[in-house]
């Protein structure tokens, strides 16, 4: 299952619930969500941790828009549209946490 | 149209501060009506949905705590709420207006991938 | 690979919409087919023709109508939440008796088993809100 999260880790637990209900699949981190893919950011130990078992994707427009694109957490695939187009396509079911 | 998929509806919103339960629980009896596969997972602030004894005259709003009650007779019975979603808030199913399955974390998440749909309010 | 969108919050506040409209742009690029595109919630409020932002901004409503009638969308919006928000189409607003229409073109307002329906018929249904 792809894992949509649209919040700051700093905001509201979507992040902390999806690390721990989601046991394998992805997270596609987007709009303010991928504040929780820059390194110093509290969450970036518990989002490497996760790395494991879940791939960490972000959105790559939405890094650029907030200028957070020079600090992506390493292991973070960054991706466009066109990949989270491709990440909905491949994973049987997606879910937003809103 | 003879077709069941396996809806799961997501309740992460509390009542009355914003919309979201209410019209969450309207796709939930059109998503019955239609005869699809319904469930239903509450968790972190969803749970408070099921708190009971909601007394809204005060607000001037619409309570809908007895849509819940409702929902069995419309074939909707499987409810499942985050254990650790209740512990956080301080609550226990006796808090709540409806029977439901408490349901530990890593289950919920097994519970999702079950699922043909996803729909998260 | 059909796909479905749910939109459940309106233009200008939240990014929502925007997400949705870049992410639907790329699905069809990709060759992918849109079944729906569903407007509930404050998501209804893309429907509204009225909207006027300044000519620097975009027109997140035009956009829409626009890739509509490109693309041939179906862009349905939920008729109990637009009816609690004042989105009225010509059939609405008699029976309703309102003097005035505000439905965006490309836009059509119907029932929530449309979204039932879209979630049955599409391969993929991805949700933008907030």
């Amino acid at each position: 299952m792809l894992h949509i999260i649209n919040k700051s880790p700093l905001d509201r637990p979507s992040l902390d619930t999806v690390l721990q209900t989601a046991a394998s699949g992805a997270i596609l981190l987007i709009e303010d969500g991928v504040y929780a893919a820059t390194c110093g950011n509290a969450v970036e130990a518990r989002l490497k941790n996760a790395m494991g078992t879940l791939k960490v994707y972000a959105l790559g427009p939405d890094l650029d828009a907030r200028g957070v694109a020079d600090r992506v957490t390493e292991g973070v695939t960054v991706v466009g549209y066109d990949g989270f187009v491709d990440l909905v396509a491949e994973h049987k079911t997606s879910q937003s946490w809103l | 149209m003879s077709t069941i998929k396996k809806f799961l509806f997501v309740n992460r919103k509390a009542p009355y501060g914003t919309v979201y339960a209410l019209e969450s629980l309207e796709v939930v009896l059109i998503g019955a009506a239609f005869e699809q596969d319904v469930s239903l997972a509450f968790m972190d602030d969803g749970v408070y949905q099921l708190k009971k004894g909601h007394q809204t005259k005060g607000i001037g709003m619409k309570g809908f705590e007895k849509t819940y009650g409702a929902l069995e007779d419309y074939d909707v019975t499987k409810l499942y709420v985050d254990q650790e979603s209740m512990a956080a808030r301080g609550l226990t199913p006796d808090d709540l207006c409806v029977p439901v399955e408490m349901m530990p974390r890593a289950d919920m998440g097994k519970l999702m991938e079950e699922q043909d749909v996803v729909l998260s309010f | 690979m059909i796909f479905s969108i749910l939109v459940n919050e309106g233009p200008y506040t939240h990014q929502a919409s925007d997400t949705a409209f870049n992410f639907t742009m790329a699905a069809l690029a990709k060759g992918h087919r849109i079944f729906r595109v569903f407007f509930y919630h404050d998501g209804v409020n893309n429907g509204t023709r009225l909207t006027t932002p300044p000519q620097d901004d975009r027109n997140i409503v035009a956009r829409w109508s626009k890739l509509a009638q490109e693309s041939e969308l179906d862009l349905v919006v939920c008729v109990a939440a637009a009816q609690r928000r004042g989105i009225v189409d010509d059939g609405e607003a008699k029976r309703n008796g309102k003097d005035a229409t505000n439905l965006a073109p490309g836009f059509r307002i119907s029932g929530l088993g449309q979204l039932i329906e879209a979630g049955i018929q599409s391969d993929r249904i991805v949700t933008f809100g907030d």
